[in-house]
Order: C-alpha cells, then sequence, then structure tokens
C-alpha cells in the first residue's frame, strides 16, 4: 500500500509536467488540426532559457521561470508567423512535415550553441524532503504540483473568462465563422501558441529543477508521451490534456515500479495505439465523422 | 421479385433520427426519382444504400437473375461489386489523375493479375492491361468524352467532371446506378443534354437508375415513378401525375396552408 | 500499349542500368572514386531501397508512416544474427529470407489495427510502432540490447547492393504503373470514392504498406552487412526522419524524385559532413523551406521515361 502510495505521489508531479506540456499540443491542434512535433522542443529551450536565466543572468527561481516562460511565448509566436502559417491550408502531411523541420531546427541550434551535452540545472529549489505517515514528499515535487495547478487554474480562467479565450474557443469551433464574426483569427491563433510554448516552458524549467539535468534531446520523450496524454484525454479538448497528463504519468510510474522501468516508455507507446483504435477521440471527446 | 427491396431501413445518429422506416421497392429497368426538401435524408438514403452507413435496423437486398444479396451489412467497395455504383452530390473525381486513370479505376475489378502479376510482368498483366485500355477508351467514346482523355480531371470544365463522375460509376459495370444530384450547377442547356444523355446510357447499358434531384423539370420529365422523403420518412411513391397532385408533397416543400 | 515484357522500353532501361553500372565499376577499380567514397555510395543504394519503399506507401498510397526504420531494424538484426552464425553466402540468403518473414508479419499486425486510421493519427501511430520496435530490440538478449552486435561480417559489395538497388526500384515501379498501383493512388487521391468504385481499400493500403516495410527489410539486412556494427538507435526516428526528408525533397508519388533525391542529400551530406550539426540545422531549414515553397517536392508528380527522352530528341532531329 505504502509502494502503492509513493508512486502516486511520484505520479502525481510527473503527470503535473506532462500536463502542463499536453495543454500545448491539445490547445495548438484544437485550434488549427496541427499536431506541433516541435511543442516538446519548446519544453527544452524553456529548460534551457531558465538555465540561462539562473546561471547569466543570476535570477532566483520565480523570476527565471516568468522570463522562460515569457521568452518562449514568443518565440511560439515566432515560429507560428515563419513555418505554420504559410502552410494553413496545405495538406496536413506538409504542415507536419514542417512541424518535424522546426523540431529538428530547435535541438540541432540549442546543440550547436550549447553543446550537446548534459547540463547540470543549478539546485535553486530547496531539495528538501518530509516524510509523511513513511511516505517520501520533496519540497520540488510540491513546487511542481502547485506550479502546474496554478497555471492550469489561471489557463482555464483565460480560456472560459475572457474574451480571447472566447475567440480562441470559436476558433476551434469554425475558423471562418470567426472571422465572420469579427475576431481576429491570426492574433488569436498566435495567442494559442504563446499559452501553450509558455505553459511547455514552465514544465521544461520544473523538470530541470527536479532531475538536475537538461539536454537538448530532452524535449523527444516527454513530447511525444505528452502528445499520447493529449489524445488520451481527447485532443483539442483542455480538460482533457489534463486529465490525460496525469492518467500518463501515473501509468509510466505505475509500471516503472511495479513492473519494469525497460518496457515503461514502450506501454505508453501501446497505450496510444490502443486509444486511437479503440476511442480515437479521447476520453472526453465526441466522435465526428466525415459527411459523404 | 423486385430488383432493388427496402425495407424499414432505419438511421439514427445519436438522437436525431436521419431515416426513419422507409420501404420501397425498384423494379428492373426502371428509372426513378427521389426527391424532397434539403435535410430530406435522401442523401443519408444513398449512403445506406450504398454502404457508407450501416442501417440501425432495416434491410436492404438486391435480387438479379433469381438470386438475392443483402446489402446492408455489406462494405461499400462490395456492394459495388455486386453491380451497384454511385455518383457523389460534391464531385469525389481523383482530381489529380486523367480522365482515363479515373476511369480505369473504376474499373479495377475487370483485372484479375494479382500483386505478384504486377511485379513480375506476368503475361496476364499485358493482356489484363491492354483489355482495360481498350474498354476505358470505349466507354469514354461512348460518354464523348474520349478527346480529352489525358486531361487531368480538375482541369476539366463543371458540366464535363460530373460526366465523368457517371462515366466512372458505368466503368464499375454496374447495373443498377445511384445519380445523387447529377444536375446541380447546371444551366438548362446542360440539364436537356444531361436528361438525354442519362435515357441513352439506361437503354444502351441496360440500366436501373435512381436519382436524387432538385431539378423538377429534370425529374417530371425523365423518373417513371418518384419517390418523396420528408424528415427522414418516405411521405409519398408513385408517378410523376400522381406526385405533382399529392398534398403531403405540396406541403412539404411549401408549407401547411394557412387556414 | 506494351505486350510483352521485351519491350523497347525495357531494352533501353537495361541497357542504361548496365552502362551506368559499369561506369560505376570501372571508376571504383581506377581508384577514382575512393575507399571512402565508395562508402557513401553503398549508403546511397541503400537509401535508395528505403526511399523507394517509402514512397509507395507515403505518396502513392498516402499513407503516413512514421515508424519506416523499424522494419529496417528488423532486416537488419535478423540478417546480422544469422550471418555471424553462418558467414557464407547461404548464411546471408538465409538472412534476408528470415528478415522477409519477420517483417511481414509484423507489418501485417501492424498495418490491419493502424491502416483504418487517418492522417495525423496513422502517422503518430507508426511512430509509436517504431518506437516499439526499438524498444523492444534494445532489451533482447539475443539483440545484445543497447551494445548492438559488432564484427559483422561484410557479406555485401558494391555490384550486389546495386543489383538489389535496381531491383527495388523496378518492383516499385512495377508496383505503381499497374492496376494495384492505380487503386492505391486513386485511395491516396479519394479513399471514399475509391471504396465506392469497388476498391476494397484495406486491402490495397495494406499491400503497400507490407511491400514498403519488406524493401526496408532488405535495406536493413544490407546495412548489416555493409557496416560491421548494428545498434539500436542507428534505427531510432532520427533514421526514419531521415528517409521521410528524402521522399519529401523527391516529391511523394514520383520514384524518379527519390532516387534523384536519394543522390542529392547523399552528396550534399557529404560535402557537409565536417560541419555535423551545422548540417542538420541546414537539413532542418531546408525542410521547412521545401515545404513553404515547393510542397510537391523536387520532382511532384513527374516520373522520368527513357523512351520519351529518345523521342524527344528524335523529333528535334526531324526539325531540323
Amino acid at each position: 500500500m505504502q509502494q502503492f502510495l509513493q508512486q502516486l505521489i511520484n505520479g502525481l508531479s510527473l503527470g503535473s509536467i506532462y500536463a502542463l506540456i499536453a495543454l500545448g499540443y491539445t490547445m495548438v491542434y484544437g485550434i488549427i488540426k496541427l499536431i506541433n512535433f516541435a511543442h516538446g522542443d519548446m519544453y527544452m529551450i524553456g529548460a534551457y532559457i531558465g538555465y540561462m536565466g539562473i546561471t547569466v543572468f543570476h535570477l532566483p527561481f520565480f523570476p527565471a521561470l516568468i522570463f522562460s516562460m515569457a521568452f518562449c511565448a514568443v518565440l511560439g509566436m515566432v515560429i507560428e508567423r515563419i513555418a505554420y502559417k504559410p502552410l494553413r491550408n496545405a495538406t496536413r502531411i506538409a504542415a507536419l512535415i514542417t512541424a518535424i523541420g522546426v523540431s529538428f531546427f530547435l535541438e540541432y541550434t540549442t546543440m550547436r550553441f550549447m553543446g550537446a551535452e548534459v547540463k547540470t540545472f543549478p539546485a535553486v529549489l530547496s531539495d528538501k524532503s518530509w516524510i509523511i505517515y513513511g511516505l517520501r514528499i520533496n519540497f520540488q515535487q510540491i513546487v511542481i504540483f502547485a506550479t502546474s495547478i496554478i497555471l492550469m487554474i489561471l489557463l482555464q480562467i483565460i480560456v472560459r473568462r475572457t474574451k480571447i479565450g472566447r475567440a480562441m474557443r470559436a476558433v476551434s469551433v469554425d475558423a471562418d465563422a470567426a472571422k465572420l464574426m469579427g475576431v481576429d483569427v491570426n492574433a488569436t491563433i498566435s495567442f494559442t501558441f504563446a499559452i501553450g510554448s509558455a505553459l511547455a516552458a514552465a514544465a521544461g524549467i520544473l523538470v530541470g529543477v527536479y532531475y538536475n539535468s537538461i539536454n537538448p534531446l530532452m524535449g523527444m520523450a516527454p513530447g511525444l508521451k505528452a502528445f499520447v496524454a493529449a489524445v488520451f484525454g481527447g485532443i483539442g479538448i483542455i480538460p482533457g490534456a489534463m486529465v490525460g497528463g496525469f492518467a500518463i504519468g501515473l501509468t509510466e510510474t505505475m509500471v516503472s515500479g511495479y513492473a519494469s522501468s525497460l518496457y515503461k516508455d514502450a506501454v505508453v507507446y501501446v497505450l496510444l495505439i490502443l486509444i486511437l483504435l479503440l476511442k480515437p477521440s479521447g476520453l472526453l471527446g465526441k466522435n465526428k465523422k466525415e459527411k459523404v | 421479385m423486385s430488383f432493388l427491396k427496402v425495407s424499414k431501413i432505419t438511421k439514427n445518429f445519436g438522437g436525431l433520427c436521419a431515416v426513419s422506416n422507409v420501404s420501397l421497392e425498384v423494379e428492373k429497368g426502371e428509372l426513378v426519382g427521389l426527391i424532397g426538401p434539403n435535410g430530406a435524408g435522401k442523401t443519408t438514403l444513398f449512403n445506406l444504400l450504398t454502404g457508407v452507413y450501416t442501417p440501425t435496423s432495416g434491410t436492404i437486398e438486391l435480387t438479379d437473375n433469381g438470386k438475392t444479396t443483402k446489402l446492408s451489412s455489406l462494405p461499400p467497395y462490395k456492394i459495388t461489386q455486386n453491380g451497384v455504383a454511385r455518383t457523389f452530390q460534391n464531385i469525389r473525381l481523383f482530381k489529380e489523375r486523367t480522365v482515363l486513370d479515373n476511369v480505369k479505376i473504376a474499373m479495377n475489378n475487370q483485372v484479375h493479375y494479382g500483386i505478384f502479376g504486377a511485379l513480375l510482368r506476368l503475361p496476364s498483366f499485358y493482356r489484363d492491361e491492354a483489355t482495360i485500355d481498350t474498354n476505358a477508351r470505349e466507354l469514354l467514346k461512348k460518354v464523348q468524352l474520349d478527346d480529352k482523355w489525358d486531361t487531368l480531371a480538375k482541369n476539366l470544365p463543371y458540366g464535363q467532371q460530373r460526366q465523368l463522375e457517371i462515366a466512372r460509376a458505368l466503368a464499375t459495370g454496374a447495373k443498377l446506378l445511384f445519380l445523387d444530384e447529377p444536375a446541380a450547377g447546371m444551366n438548362p442547356q446542360e440539364t436537356q443534354n444531361l436528361t438525354t444523355f442519362i435515357r441513352e446510357i439506361r437503354k444502351d447499358m441496360d440500366l436501373t437508375i435512381v436519382l436524387i434531384e432538385h431539378d423538377m423539370s429534370l425529374v417530371m420529365k425523365i423518373c417513371e415513378r418518384i419517390f418523396v422523403l420528408d424528415y427522414g420518412k418516405l411521405i409519398a411513391g408513385g408517378t410523376s401525375e400522381e406526385i405533382r397532385n399529392n398534398r403531403s408533397v405540396i406541403e412539404a416543400y411549401l408549407g401547411e396552408e394557412e387556414n | 500499349m506494351n505486350t510483352t515484357i521485351f519491350s523497347r522500353k525495357n531494352l533501353l532501361w537495361t541497357v542504361f542500368i548496365v552502362a551506368l553500372f559499369t561506369l560505376i565499376e570501372v571508376l571504383m577499380m581506377a581508384d577514382i572514386i575512393g575507399a571512402y567514397y565508395k562508402i557513401t555510395l553503398m549508403l546511397i543504394g541503400i537509401n535508395v531501397i528505403l526511399a523507394v519503399g517509402l514512397n509507395i506507401i507515403i505518396g502513392i498510397t498516402g499513407q503516413f508512416s512514421l515508424g519506416h526504420a523499424g522494419f529496417m531494424s528488423v532486416g537488419a538484426y535478423s540478417c546480422a544474427i544469422t550471418i555471424k552464425m553462418f558467414p557464407t553466402w547461404w548464411g546471408f540468403g538465409l538472412g534476408i529470407l528470415i528478415g522477409l518473414g519477420i517483417t511481414f508479419v509484423i507489418a501485417l499486425l501492424v498495418a490491419i489495427p493502424t491502416l483504418r486510421l487517418k492522417g495525423d493519427y496513422l502517422a503518430i501511430a507508426t511512430l509509436g510502432v517504431g518506437e516499439i520496435i526499438r524498444i523492444v530490440i534494445l532489451n533482447m538478449n539475443i539483440t545484445n540490447k543497447a551494445a548492438g552486435l559488432s564484427s559483422i561480417p561484410m557479406l555485401n559489395s558494391f555490384p550486389l547492393l546495386f543489383g538489389f538497388a535496381t531491383l527495388s526500384v523496378i518492383l516499385s515501379a512495377n508496383f505503381k504503373n499497374s492496376a494495384v498501383g492505380r487503386a492505391c493512388i486513386g485511395i491516396k487521391e479519394d479513399e471514399i470514392a475509391a471504396e465506392a468504385m469497388g476498391i476494397n481499400t484495406t486491402r490495397y493500403k495494406t499491400m503497400a504498406f507490407v511491400f514498403g516495410a519488406l524493401l526496408a527489410s532488405v535495406a536493413g539486412a544490407l546495412y548489416a552487412s555493409t557496416f560491421y556494427v548494428i545498434k539500436p538507435e542507428s534505427f531510432g526516428f532520427a533514421k526514419s526522419i531521415d528517409i521521410l526528408v528524402i521522399v519529401v525533397f523527391g516529391g511523394m508519388g514520383s520514384l524518379t524524385g527519390s532516387v534523384v533525391a536519394t543522390l542529392a542529400l547523399g552528396v550534399i551530406s557529404l560535402l557537409l559532413q565536417p560541419f555535423a550539426e551545422l548540417r542538420m540545422i541546414i537539413y532542418a531549414v531546408a525542410l521547412i523551406a521545401v515545404m513553404v515553397l515547393r510542397p510537391q517536392g523536387l520532382m511532384g508528380n513527374y516520373e522520368f521515361s527513357l523512351p520519351k527522352l529518345f523521342q524527344r530528341k528524335k523529333r528535334k532531329g526531324d526539325v531540323a
């Protein structure tokens, strides 16, 4: 039982990370039907920017977090303008391939300028941990979980209670109709990328702090798993990404704890294929059939 | 036994009932029309008849030469292989392929060499390819598209695209043809040509045709019998004369009389 | 219309291929193409097989598969394990056949459920499959886990590779220019219409997928017998992307494009070798640029035709 609860705690912090990344995937897919392959790399860039903020500008943790989120928000918007906007009317394959190109570009540019080796992330958050009822809880885990929850609540407020949030929802459903209603579709899409990228950046820094290390390819596996999480919860549906993130995080830690950590990644991919076959619209999604 | 027998076909999409308890029969060689206001369920019925949708309940049977086949549980390609073909409301040609290729693709079932014949270029490959080529060109000549055989489908003028749609359906060797709004977007002259065309192919190729149309002049002129759908239900069926004077049909199109 | 396999077109092609082969062999023997370039040529040959196979899946049938390297690894490891046990020609043949067999089964198992998916979902599912294959290989004892296999007998040679590459291109062209190919193209253009025209779309999608997978398997076997060492990471997502880039650059649907692009990118890769990371950055930028500026790739839908080339020359001569 104790092991179970311990894994639960670990799973929740891992899940928060996946949820933050998954939100970016789901929002972008919801609004322009693109699987942003480069999103996992935005998470990596966020970690590196945070790293630079701390080591070069000597920022403490939270300012570094804000700085990184802001930087990545802008970067996300720039990428959208240059690489994705021209392909808005192209085939999905073309857009996906471009996204792959962007992903490679981010990875190898980082490698070129920061080195390909693993870097140690400075320990800016206290390493303290407590033992409660035999369960070990780390201060950093609490920060990760709390930050994620706060960001997700902020996101929900933006999406549900603000004008831009309403615009996002409108463009997701029907971009042309939204345009006719006076919504600035381009700005809304840019904004969506900005928020998604900011959330991914936050995830990146949190992971950097927790695991103490970052490397240019750190975005690949979490990126893919976060995507699985987004699909699992229902791609395009924001609460779905949150549910999916925690589900995948918990699954991974449980498999790791009880079965074998070697196959934990494979299990996640198998889960992906199963969802796509059984209920592609995801847990919270609705089935949509093509009109003939 | 009638050629096509539709018995109590119903289709529900979640809470929405698109087609409700529709029964009708079509005899071999007939030219039948299916009309009704927009949203009445006509294309949905076509989709059910051609296997794109599975009926929630009811059956569809095809009887030819004494053999009855139940169509309602078959996938679309099998239905086509049973001699039933269709055209689409919003033309679905293979846009980047030539006119000839569009027809050849529809003739795929006449090809007997399999993957090995193709990969190893066995004699059966050359034989069947020559046959298909000849047959395809003949068909194009019949529909007067033979001079455009190497034009890309997307570059054809609209009227000829609709013609190609029909030619493609004919190429499958079908005996029962479902035409979904074949005259949509056509001017009166084109519609006249189409009317003649449909009459001719029906006679030449011994076809049974069911068509959905909104152009009443076409329907009244050419259809021997007409079925009327409204809100997913069959509200009338009879000759053009009977339908023209049918109260419920008039109400369905024009709304109820104010009393 | 050709009526038999002994046509003017096939004769012209045979002459062309034999001439090309002879030219390259002569250049190699004269040491104009040195050992370093020979390795590049071998790699290009292997990539040609991978590219045309993937083009049949993606370019001709429109099924976006991102797990191609997975099938390559199955072929590579099957062959490597076999020829380490039997380092003879027979062993080599056996190794290739075993690879083909295993790949066939896996491809079929994967195809049947996943080819129901469309577009992006199919891409991600096949990506997942490729990763699953890689992880399984990474954790099996017979494949020596992460350390990979080494001291693999180098039974491959340029003539053998050239032969396989030529065969792959021929088979792919035969696939494309047949009723099977036409059906697949119809599926790519409009799957619902193709189905309505009597085409069993599941069957043809599976055929194309398995065909491409089998070619990848052969490429893997040839890779293993050329490069002495294989590791799981040689066949990861990055390799799948490498081949995808070639197919996209060359033009999805154009086999000529795939061959030309493999050559071009192979040469560019060679020239950029000293600038390893810069090469990838340029690759990435070029990929984005192609998609934004010329999404149909280098050759679009165009296929090179040898008889047509001579026809044009003849006509030009007549006018003069």
